[in-house]
C-alpha cells in the first residue's frame, strides 16, 4: 500500500493551489482599488499554470506538446489584442459629423 | 487485455500515446477559444459597466463558489494521483480514486444546483424571473446572463467529465490499463484538469469582483 501514496510533488501542488485559493479570496476583501482585479487574475493565472505544469504533466513533455498546449492561448491572445486595440481606443477617435 | 497491441499505424504504445495526447491538446485548444470568446464578451461589458458588474458579482454566492473551487482542485489532484498509479500497474487502487474524483464532480454539480436555486429565489435569472431594483439593472442582468451561460457550459463539461471518469474507473477495475497502455486515463485526466483550469478563471471573474467595496 505504501507504493500507492501520492507523489510528493502532487501533494505540494494541491496544497499550494488551496493556499492560493485562500489568498485570492482574502485579497478580494481588501480595498486595493484597481489592484483587486489584477491580483485576482494574476493568482488565477498562477493556479492555472500549476495545474497545467504539474497535474497535466506539461513540465515533463517535449516542446511540441507544450507549443500545442500554448497555441489555444496564443490565438486567444490575438483575439483579445485585436478586440481591445479597437475597443479601448474608440474614445480617442470620436465619429466625425456627417458630411453634407 | 483487449488492447495488448498498438493500433497498426503505430510502432509502439509510446508513439500511440504521444499521438493521442497531441490530439487531446488540439481539442483543448479549441475549448480555450470556446470559453475565451465568452470571457472576451464579459471583459468588454465589464469595461462598459465596471460598477454594475461589481454590484452584480456581490450577489453571487462566494461561499459555495469557494467550496466548489476547492472541490474541483481536490478532484484534479485525485485524478493526477490515479494516473500515476495506473502507470505503476496499480489499476485497482486507481479505480477507487477515479470514482472518488467522479463523486467530487457530482458534489460540485449539487452545490452548483443549490446556488442556481438560491439565485432563482432572489429573482436573478435573466429570461425567467429577473427583477433588480436600482440604477445598475441592465448591467446586473448582463452579468447574470454571462454567469448562467458560462457556468452552465462549464457544468455541461463537468457532466461529460464525470461520465468519462466513471468509464475509466470501470475499465481500470477490469485491469484494462497497464504501464504500457494507459492513453485513455491520461486523456480523461487532461480533460478533467482542463475543466478545473477553466473554473479557476470563472471563479476569479464571477465571485471575486466588488467584494472590497
Amino acid at each position: 500500500m505504501r507504493a500507492h501514496l501520492p507523489p510528493r510533488h502532487l501533494v505540494l501542488s494541491w496544497l499550494g493551489l488551496l493556499a492560493l485559493l485562500a489568498l485570492t479570496v482574502t485579497l478580494a476583501y481588501q480595498p486595493l482599488g484597481a489592484f483587486n482585479s489584477v491580483a485576482a487574475l494574476c493568482i488565477a493565472t498562477l493556479k492555472a499554470s500549476l495545474v497545467a505544469a504539474v497535474f497535466m504533466e506539461l513540465s515533463e513533455r517535449r516542446s511540441l506538446t507544450i507549443s500545442l498546449a500554448a497555441a489555444g492561448f496564443f490565438w486567444l491572445g490575438i483575439m483579445f489584442w485585436l478586440v481591445f486595440s479597437d475597443y479601448l481606443t474608440r474614445p480617442n477617435f470620436p465619429p466625425s459629423p456627417p458630411q453634407l | 487485455m483487449p488492447d495488448a497491441h498498438p493500433a497498426e499505424q503505430f510502432s509502439d504504445f509510446e508513439q500511440q500515446q504521444d499521438a493521442a495526447e497531441l490530439g487531446m491538446w488540439v481539442f483543448l485548444g479549441s475549448e480555450v477559444l470556446l470559453f475565451g470568446a465568452l470571457l472576451l464578451g464579459y471583459f468588454v461589458y465589464r469595461c462598459d459597466y465596471p460598477e454594475g458588474f461589481a454590484e452584480a458579482a456581490r450577489h453571487t454566492k462566494i461561499l459555495i463558489g469557494t467550496i466548489n473551487t476547492a472541490v474541483l482542485l481536490t478532484s484534479s489532484f485525485v485524478v493526477a494521483w490515479a494516473v500515476t498509479l495506473v502507470k505503476l500497474n496499480a489499476s485497482r487502487f486507481a479505480a477507487i480514486l477515479f470514482w472518488i474524483a467522479a463523486a467530487l464532480g457530482v458534489a460540485f454539480l449539487i452545490l452548483k444546483g443549490v446556488e442556481y436555486h438560491d439565485e432563482f429565489d432572489e429573482r436573478l435569472v435573466p429570461g425567467l424571473n429577473f427583477h433588480f431594483e436600482g440604477a445598475s439593472h441592465d448591467a446586473v442582468r448582463l452579468f447574470f446572463s454571462y454567469y448562467f451561460i458560462a457556468t452552465g457550459l462549464h457544468a455541461l463539461h463537468i457532466t461529460i467529465g464525470i461520465v468519462a471518469l466513471a468509464v475509466i474507473a470501470t475499465r481500470a477495475r477490469r485491469d484494462d490499463y497497464s504501464s504500457a497502455y494507459h492513453a485513455p486515463p491520461v486523456l480523461a485526466g487532461l480533460y478533467w484538469h482542463f475543466v478545473d483550469l477553466i473554473w479557476i478563471f470563472l471563479f476569479a471573474l464571477i465571485y471575486l469582483p466588488g467584494r472590497a467595496t
